[in-house]
């Protein structure tokens, strides 16, 4: 059997890099507090959840922090993904098949590279969002600093913010849904970072062939 | 701050009810403040550090007689000073005191995320709880009259009680004992509310002032702080008070469409999920599909 890069030795692939999977966390991570928090200041109905989060006062305090560690997250993901993430033609007809996708007919989807269209809009939608939450967030942050007659920054921000979290928090809901109790072993490949090579096949059966012939060609692997 | 004991009518960033609602007191209280007569002589200014306890800071020299550009976290009342030509070509020196107008309808308290980090008394004044407040800075723009002030020190908002401390104790506020021209008037808002339209009428009738006025702006619902201004069409002159203040529409729609859109948006999109679960169910890679190579 032949193993090498993305082959592990157990018969797996490797989908996430140890250097890939701890960006993502860090962005998860930062991201979770950045929701959870600014829920908090969003709806005195969620008011308490900011006790949990060390006191309305110290999350008030730490939101903005996380949200810098979060935008450098987002930046170092779009450079280790961003070529990947590039829309090619081939996602029109993806697209186009979403109903399949949806109803769990994958046999009828075409082949998806290492990242599907719904994927790269998930990547995306968190960069541009992102970036204009950390815009949003940074006058949201040191109101005092912007003058009087500057308010008009203040007053769109105060509304702005909230509508790009709306963005994220959209996407966030599917994502977690499909990386935990949809997409079986999807888990698992951001945590270890291997799948089954039936997963890679199933899910990106374009990567996979594309994993299959580097690893054939390339003289690091052995054959065993 | 202060805690008082009069009845809370309203409470930032709180949900559920109140315990003043549907109290109905007799009188509500209200601050008059007549330009025509102040003389500017800032008595009130000291006075108003003096009962807060706040030290005296340095002044910034603006070729004005203004002891700073804007009221201050430390300094909550500040006598405004423009020097002005009326349509007569005579040049006026304005002076107008400013401070929170406790707002019948408050920008700071709708804006503001932090549960009972301000309240409304049914007194109508309106009074930041700083034990509450988290320093977010929202209050400082939903006021349309730029009256909350961060504190980098205490990492907190600040303004005017309206001497609430003084005022739930039966007294009249610092301000308004010290001042020595009887320019300033404390009472009930009904007897304000005459006693200036009183004034109003005498400068209109006797000095010449064709344009004299309240200012007592219903954008905000009304103020608990009153103006008698020589020329009521322009406030604009008497160091930038807004012609029709209002809360901002920013705010309004951010508070009130967008939070619903939002709150039904969430649990839209978690229901949502879990029926697609509970309908579709997980999808499953069976291991041994065709990969020979997998074995
Ligand atoms: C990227 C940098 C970010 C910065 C600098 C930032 C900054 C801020 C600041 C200063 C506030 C005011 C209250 C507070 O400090 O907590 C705020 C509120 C908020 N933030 Fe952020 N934030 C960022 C990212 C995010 C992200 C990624 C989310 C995603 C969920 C988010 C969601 C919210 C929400 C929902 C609010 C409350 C808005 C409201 O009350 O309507 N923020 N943010
Ligand atoms: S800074 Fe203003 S809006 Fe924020 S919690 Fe304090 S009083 Fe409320
Ligand atoms: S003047 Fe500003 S701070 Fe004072 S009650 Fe009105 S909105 Fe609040």
């Amino acid at each position: 059997m032949i193993h090498g890069k993305y082959l592990l030795p157990n018969g797996r692939v490797l989908r996430y890099s140890f250097h890939e999977r701890m960006i993502h966390w860090t962005a998860a991570v930062s991201y979770v507090y950045l929701l959870l928090s600014g829920l908090a200041f969003w709806s005195p109905w969620m008011f308490w959840i900011a006790a949990v989060l060390g006191g309305a006062t110290i999350a008030r305090e730490l939101h903005p922090w996380l949200g810098i560690v979060f935008s450098v997250a987002v930046v170092l993901m779009d450079g280790m993904w961003g070529k990947q993430m590039k829309e090619t033609p081939a996602d029109k007809g993806w697209w186009e098949s979403i109903g399949h996708y949806i109803r769990n007919e994958d046999d009828k989807m075409p082949p998806a590279d290492r990242f599907n269209p719904g994927q790269k809009l998930l990547f995306w939608g968190f960069f541009v969002n992102g970036l204009l939450l950390l815009l949003t967030g940074l006058i949201l942050w040191l109101p005092q600093y912007i003058p009087w007659n500057l308010r008009i920054l203040r007053l769109a921000s105060i509304f702005l913010h909230p509508v790009f979290a709306l963005f994220t928090i959209a996407l966030f809901i599917v994502h977690v849904y499909m990386g935990t109790a949809m997409e079986r072993g999807a888990f698992g490949s951001v945590i270890r970072g291997d799948v089954s090579r039936a997963w890679a096949d199933h899910h990106h059966h374009s990567w996979f062939q594309q994993v299959l012939r580097e690893e054939e060609s390339s003289g690091k692997s052995s054959g065993d | 701050m202060s805690q008082a004991s009069t009845e809370i009518v309203r409470i930032s960033g709180h949900a559920g009810s109140v315990p003043g609602a549907g109290l109905n007191r007799e009188f509500t209280v209200c601050k008059l403040v007549d330009t025509t007569t102040c003389i500017g002589c800032k008595a009130c200014e000291v006075a108003c550090l003096e009962w807060n306890g706040y030290t005296f800071t340095e002044t910034t020299f603006d070729n004005s007689y203004q002891t700073m550009p804007e009221t201050a976290w430390n300094y909550w009342n500040l006598i405004k000073f423009n020097e002005y030509e009326n349509e007569d070509g005579n040049l006026m020196l304005l002076m107008r005191k400013d401070q929170c107008m406790h707002c019948a309808d408050p920008g700071c308290l709708a804006a503001c995320p932090a549960d009972a980090a301000i309240v409304q008394y049914a007194n109508g004044i309106v009074d930041f709880q700083e034990a509450n407040c988290i320093g977010c800075g929202y209050c400082m723009t939903g006021c349309p009259f730029n009256i909350p002030k961060f504190s980098p020190t205490a990492r907190k908002v600040f303004k005017c009680t309206l001497c609430n401390d003084r005022v739930s104790q039966g007294l009249e506020p610092a301000c308004i004992k010290t001042c020595p021209t009887g320019c300033l008037h404390f009472g009930t808002k009904a007897e304000m509310k005459e006693l200036a339209e009183t004034r109003a009428k005498q400068l209109r009738d006797h000095s010449g002032y064709r344009n004299a006025g309240v200012y007592d702006p219903s954008g905000v619902g009304g103020t608990h702080v009153i103006y008698v201004l020589h020329d009521a069409t322009n406030p604009e002159a008497y160091g930038g008070l807004p012609k029709n203040p209002q809360v901002p529409l920013m705010v309004r729609l951010w508070k009130h469409p967008l939070k619903w859109i939002g709150n039904f948006g969430m649990i839209f999109g978690v229901v949502g999920v879990f029926i697609h679960y509970l309908r579709f169910g997980p999808k499953i890679v069976k291991e041994d599909e065709q990969h020979g190579d997998a074995a």
